[in-house]
């Protein structure tokens, strides 16, 4: 039997300086809704298939559920907490509100931040691109459509990035 | 005018930034989280349960059945199924033991090292085992219901017949998937009583089974439904069990207690769709007119009653389909097998007896020589016929022009001709299949009359208003609509309408969350009451030529000095005329329907038989859409359940135990599998809905599966007869070595 | 009774297991040679993770690879493209080098999970993992890949085809490591094929997988390759159906002789996915429908 110390993970959490403490294998997204209690990600699945998990590591898309602690050190981690600007909503959490894209909303941030990825790098994407995009989000509920509508709508509204 | 407008669901901001609470974001001081030990064996006796060494038990709150301080049963229709195990297994997950410990590490180390002996007996694990008796493992026969209807002679109709058709038609089981698992908290003790908070659909179901459970009144018992991700059915009467667990743990140790299951337990140990086998024999005439159906309808309930019987009710009556035909027999079964129970999910039955009808209704078509569309055609029950069950249809229906609709709107008749052309020279070949088919709204037949649903409406002295209802939003809308319903009926802001948590210690009982009601039955009690509410009003003058929320306003702040507590109650009163007899099964089986045309296109892969739907066109007749953004959502959602049920979601059974229990090997569409989903809507208003809403949360479940089995049936010349149709089905249906 | 409830858990007893971070890749080499046997290697997390949460992995300890940056990267030199270990599916994606000369190994990335899994995923925990049924593998021995394996000993190289030696079992020894992944450049020019058969179109272990590579001059075959996942204990090339078609020209009669030797070259079997009999029919299919698309 091991004797795992416990350890103190540094990194940022949406644009704050975190300190996370636990078993070097916790998830990550257990220490993440139990330590800072951000509970907007969750578990669906606990096998990475589901998505409802999903946060961005320095930039990029990640399940939680398979992130161990220790991976978190010296990252920068956004969460669907950190997606708001106070009051002001992100273009594709309007969107969602206003076509239907979440109904349950389980799987509403992790959907929320697969579609803000796809934005960052696409900003015109396809119908083609938004199905594979999002195609590690589950969503049980909705069927799509209203998604991939509020995927379209939300990059018409995006601000583009000065050329 | 509020309602047929797509008002943005409003609690839509919470669930777009991560604020809604659902039960596992729930956290109370001192509490401990639960386990629960479950049998491996299908079915045997209970010799001994061994607490392995090794493991500081003391610390541990353990719960067997001997700790039950009321009935050890989960309160539901025969009572048949213990909350916990006392003596004997009767299926696979069966829970047995409860723990609970602050430390999960430990807590899941725990829960394998208890040991469950049992002394096992012969199993049955399919319906034939199950009607043969090779072992009776429930009752006396292994029946848990029969239902026999009939209409004119069956028999004799056959012997004059002109052709007759033939076929049995299989679906599998499907678990509900809700992205959210099971889960609740509850603190309990005997002087306190039990509260829990949770994952649900029915708050009241679970009241009733507490109650029992701990032979507590029902002021001492308190169900709190917390922000529900999915249902489906899944958590129509499942959280009983799950709330009973939770509260026994709290009631021994002490302590609040969650337990949430995570997905491989959710999917192993709770319900699923029945599983069905459908026969039927029908005979029509040359011209292609129905003279007799004689159907046979067998459904897989598990191990216990739980709602087989009503499963087997709706498809039973869902058998015959919109079609009118003189002599009809149509005999239901549920059957016991040692598996966990099956349970409520979207359709709860019809989906079964539908996917067989509509199926088999393209190879009578075949059989007599007429396009699958013209068969039906010339069979739809209209205005004033009567159905299978004896039901005299009163509201106006026009099945034909929705087939019309349908057929334009998905170009059908010119892709059948142009797909039989190209066909022949591609490997991907191409097919377009319909199914025509009916939902019965709300509970059958006098359930209603039983559930005697209340609502209630209450204002304040500053004109909000709240309503209170046992309905729940588990996504589908509720909370949205029921606000537009009561802000157009009392005419304010509909920001001034609060939907009160369902809560049992404040909201009454407006029935469950199920049968497609929660928009018809219940939304018309809540505009009841908020009309009940204006006519209150009315004695402080509200009303002499005064309207708008200003007016509105003044009038509560009015009433409130002169006459107190404002609060209007609306009851469940079935519409005149409405009969319906339980000993016979005859009569008005629902309020109403809605009607529904659905038509697939796809393509089939000849190099993998793979299956693709390439194009879906739903419409359907509804009576009113209250918001069409949530409506469309409700049967965009259920058209891809349903393509998931018709060719991925495969149970894999082992000895009554599902093999399969992930989600990277139980297999639901994403985003890259569902085709462009094209919704059209139909209304002829119903005078007992609210604005003449009918139910329509379930009625997508039935029409996608036959629809895309009769595609791919044209696409290939297959005869596919069950589902889910597996690329390795088609394959041994179809296919000849190619080198 | 401790006093409140600590960090949610999954199905493993946590205490049982340690991951811990090299300094760099000479330490974790040290480690490796210094306590044999004691530790087991930790890339992403995307396979590990999911069996630390169904409480099926191995209890004991981790060497978490994930910050080595000496295993990160890809290489193009004249005739090779050097992947390193900790190289993500994204990254495959993103390499126009591979796009250009290796396009089965980026469909193949492309298909393996969703855009989570393909930005934690790694080209050498893949390998490592040694599934019959990953995605990747087909494609790299189509490249005719070469794996490097770095020890305190130093590098040892071998052909990725003679790397798995049966189910789950590799030549890797307890002190190894997988530093690169070598593919051939050249055969841009070349006809490739790529298909994945999983239950739905994306986030599916695959029932099969088929990857190949044709070098055709007019009807004739110069050089062909053909891999396959799921259709054996490990992944193969399937070298009698090469064989019976390579040098030749794609006739009816060489289409089936190559399809009809297929059936040496794997044991498909029935499991939670599919059938044996579902397997060995579609493989026969791909080759065929590739062999006579190359010269319809």
């Amino acid at each position: 039997m091991s004797d795992a110390p416990a350890i103190t993970v540094s990194c940022r959490v949406n644009g704050t300086p975190a300190e996370l403490h636990g078993h070097p294998m916790d998830r990550l997204l257990d220490v993440l809704r139990l330590e800072l209690r951000l509970t907007g990600s969750k578990e669906g699945c606990g096998e990475g298939e589901c998505g409802a998990c999903s946060i961005m590591i320095d930039g990029q898309l990640v399940n939680s559920c398979l992130v161990p602690l220790l991976h978190a050190q010296g990252t920068s981690i956004t969460t669907i907490e950190g997606v708001a600007e106070g009051d002001r909503l992100h273009a594709v959490q309007e969107a969602f509100i206003a076509h239907g894209g979440a109904q349950c909303g389980i799987c509403t941030p992790g959907m929320v931040l697969a579609a803000i990825t796809l934005l960052e790098r696409t900003p015109e994407p396809s119908l083609d691109d938004i199905r594979t995009a999002l195609a590690g989000n589950l969503c049980r509920c909705t069927g799509y459509t209203r998604i991939f509508e509020a995927v379209l709508q939300a990059c018409r509204s995006m601000p583009r990035s000065g050329a | 005018m509020l309602l047929g407008q797509s008002i943005p669901r409003r609690e839509g901001r919470a669930k777009v930034t991560g604020r809604a609470q659902y039960v596992d974001d729930f956290v109370l001081p001192g509490m401990l989280f639960g386990a629960t030990v479950r049998s491996a064996a299908p079915r045997g006796l209970i010799k001994r349960i061994e607490f392995e060494p090794d493991i500081p038990w003391s610390d541990f709150v353990v719960v067997t059945a001997a700790d039950v301080p009321g009935v050890n049963r989960v309160a539901l229709i025969v009572d048949d199924q213990p909350c916990l195990a006392a003596d004997r297994i009767n299926h696979p997950e069966e829970p047995v033991v409860l723990l609970a410990h602050p430390d999960r590490h430990l807590l899941e180390e725990a829960r394998r090292h208890v040991r469950i002996d049992i002394d096992p007996e012969p199993a049955v694990f399919t319906m034939d085992d199950a009607l043969e008796g090779r072992a009776i493992v429930w009752g006396q026969d292994n029946i848990f219901k029969n239902y026999l209807v009939t209409r004119g002679d069956v028999d004799a109709a056959m012997e004059f017949a002109d052709l007759i058709v033939e076929g049995e038609y299989e679906t599998g089981a499907q678990e509900q998937l809700y992205i959210e698992p099971n889960g609740m908290v509850a603190t309990a003790s005997p002087t306190g009583g039990v509260t829990v908070w949770g994952s649900m659909q029915c708050p009241y179901y679970i009241h009733k089974a507490l109650k029992a459970l701990f032979a507590l009144p029902g002021d001492k018992v308190r169900v709190v439904q917390m922000e529900t991700g999915g249902g489906f059915g899944g958590k129509e009467e499942y959280p009983s069990i799950i709330a009973c667990h939770a509260a026994l743990l709290a009631w021994k140790s002490g302590r609040p207690v969650k337990l949430v299951y995570d997905r491989a337990e959710d999917m192993v140990a709770t319900t699923k769709r029945h599983p069905s086998r459908t026969r039927h024999r029908t005979a029509v005439t040359r011209e292609g007119r129905l003279v007799a159906m004689d159907v046979d309808f067998v459904i897989d309930g598990g191990a216990y009653c739980t709602l087989s019987p009503v499963v087997l009710s709706r498809g039973t009556i869902h058998s015959a389909g919109p079609y009118v035909c003189p002599n009809v027999r149509l005999h239901g079964r549920a059957v016991a097998t040692n598996a966990p129970p099956h349970g409520a999910f979207r359709g709860f039955g019809a989906p079964q007896s539908l996917f067989a009808l509509e199926r088999h209704m393209d190879r009578v078509a075949a059989a007599v020589g007429l396009t699958p569309d013209e068969l039906r055609r010339r069979n739809f029950i209209r205005a004033g016929d009567t159905s299978a069950v004896g039901q005299v249809m009163r509201d106006p229906i026009d099945m034909g022009a929705l087939l019309d609709r349908a057929l334009g709107i998905s170009d059908y008749h010119a892709k059948r001709a142009r797909f039989d052309e190209i066909n022949p020279s591609l490997r991907v070949r191409k097919g377009i299949g319909l199914a025509t088919f009916m939902h019965g709204a709300g509970f059958t037949g006098s359930g209603e009359d039983h559930l005697a649903s209340v609502v209630a409406v209450e204002a304040t002295a500053d004109g909000r208003v709240r309503v209170l209802s046992s309905n729940t939003e588990i996504g589908q809308g509720t909370n949205t609509i029921f606000a537009q319903i009561a802000a157009e009926t009392l005419d304010i802001a509909i920001d001034a309408i609060e939907i009160a948590q369902p809560d049992t210690s404040i909201v009454p009982d407006s029935g469950p969350t199920v049968a497609s009601r929660t928009c018809m039955v219940v939304g018309k009690l809540v505009e009841s009451a908020a009309r009940g509410l204006r006519t209150e009003l009315e004695k402080v003058g509200l009303g002499d030529g005064t309207a708008g929320p200003d007016a509105f306003r003044r009038a509560c702040a009015d009433y409130a000095v002169r006459f107190g507590h404002l609060r209007a109650i609306a009851r469940y009163a079935a519409p005149p005329g409405l009969r319906w007899d339980d000993e016979t099964y005859q009569g008005d089986a629902y309020g109403t329907y809605a009607w529904a045309v659905y038509v697939a296109e796809v393509s089939v892969d000849t190099t993998t038989w793979e299956t693709r739907v390439d194009d879906f066109v739903a419409v359907q007749e509804v009576g009113k859409v209250i918001n069409p953004v949530l409506a469309t959502g409700q049967i965009e959602g259920g058209v891809a359940q349903a393509i998931g049920w018709a060719l991925y979601e495969r149970v894999v059974w082992r000895e009554g135990r599902m093999a399969n229990g992930e989600m990277t090997n139980y297999i639901m569409p994403t985003s890259l599998d569902v085709p462009p989903i094209r919704v059209f809507f139909e209304e002829q208003p119903y005078a007992f809905g609210p604005s003449g809403a009918k139910g329509i949360g379930e009625l997508p479940m039935d029409g996608p599966a036959p629809a895309i089995l009769n595609a791919v049936a044209h696409a290939t010349g297959a005869d596919p007869r069950a589902i889910p149709m597996l690329p390795e089905a088609l394959m041994a249906l179809l296919e000849t070595p190619r080198v | 009774m401790p006093e409140h409830a600590t960090v949610r858990s999954v199905r493993s007893f946590l205490p049982e297991f340690d991951l811990h971070a090299p300094a760099n890749l000479t330490d974790a080499l040290e480690t490796l040679a210094r306590e044999p046997g004691q530790w087991r290697l930790f890339a992403g997390g995307t396979d590990l993770m999911v069996l630390l949460e169904a409480g099926k992995l191995p209890a004991g300890r981790y060497l978490s690879l994930w910050g080595l940056s000496e295993l990160r990267g890809i290489e193009i030199t004249d005739d090779e493209i050097v992947l390193g270990a900790l190289t993500t599916y994204a990254d495959v994606m993103g390499s126009e080098a591979l796009q250009a000369e290796c396009p089965l190994v980026c469909r193949a990335a492309a298909e393996t999970g969703g855009v989570a899994t393909q930005n934690r995923g790694t080209i050498g925990g893949n390998i490592a993992n040694a599934s019959p049924a990953a995605d990747t593998p087909p494609a790299l021995l189509v490249y005719d890949a070469d794996v490097d394996l770095v020890s305190v000993r130093g590098v040892r190289r071998v052909a990725y085809d003679r790397f798995h030696l049966g189910y789950k079992q590799m030549d890797l020894a307890p002190d190894e490591l997988v530093q690169s992944v070598r593919l051939a450049r050249g055969r841009g020019g070349w006809l490739h094929a790529w298909r994945k058969v999983g239950t739905r179109r994306a986030q599916a272990i695959s029932k099969l997988c088929f990857a190949s590579a044709i070098d055709l001059t007019g009807t004739a075959v110069r050089d062909i390759r053909v891999a396959l996942g799921s259709v054996a204990p490990t992944v193969v090339r399937a070298a009698h159906a090469e064989a019976a078609i390579r040098g030749r020209a794609i006739t009816h009669e060489t289409i089936a002789a190559s399809c009809a030797a297929l059936a040496r070259d794997i044991a498909p079997i029935d499991d939670l996915r599919s059938t044996a009999q579902y397997r060995l029919r579609v493989a026969r299919n791909l080759l065929e429908e590739f062999l006579s698309s190359a010269v319809a």
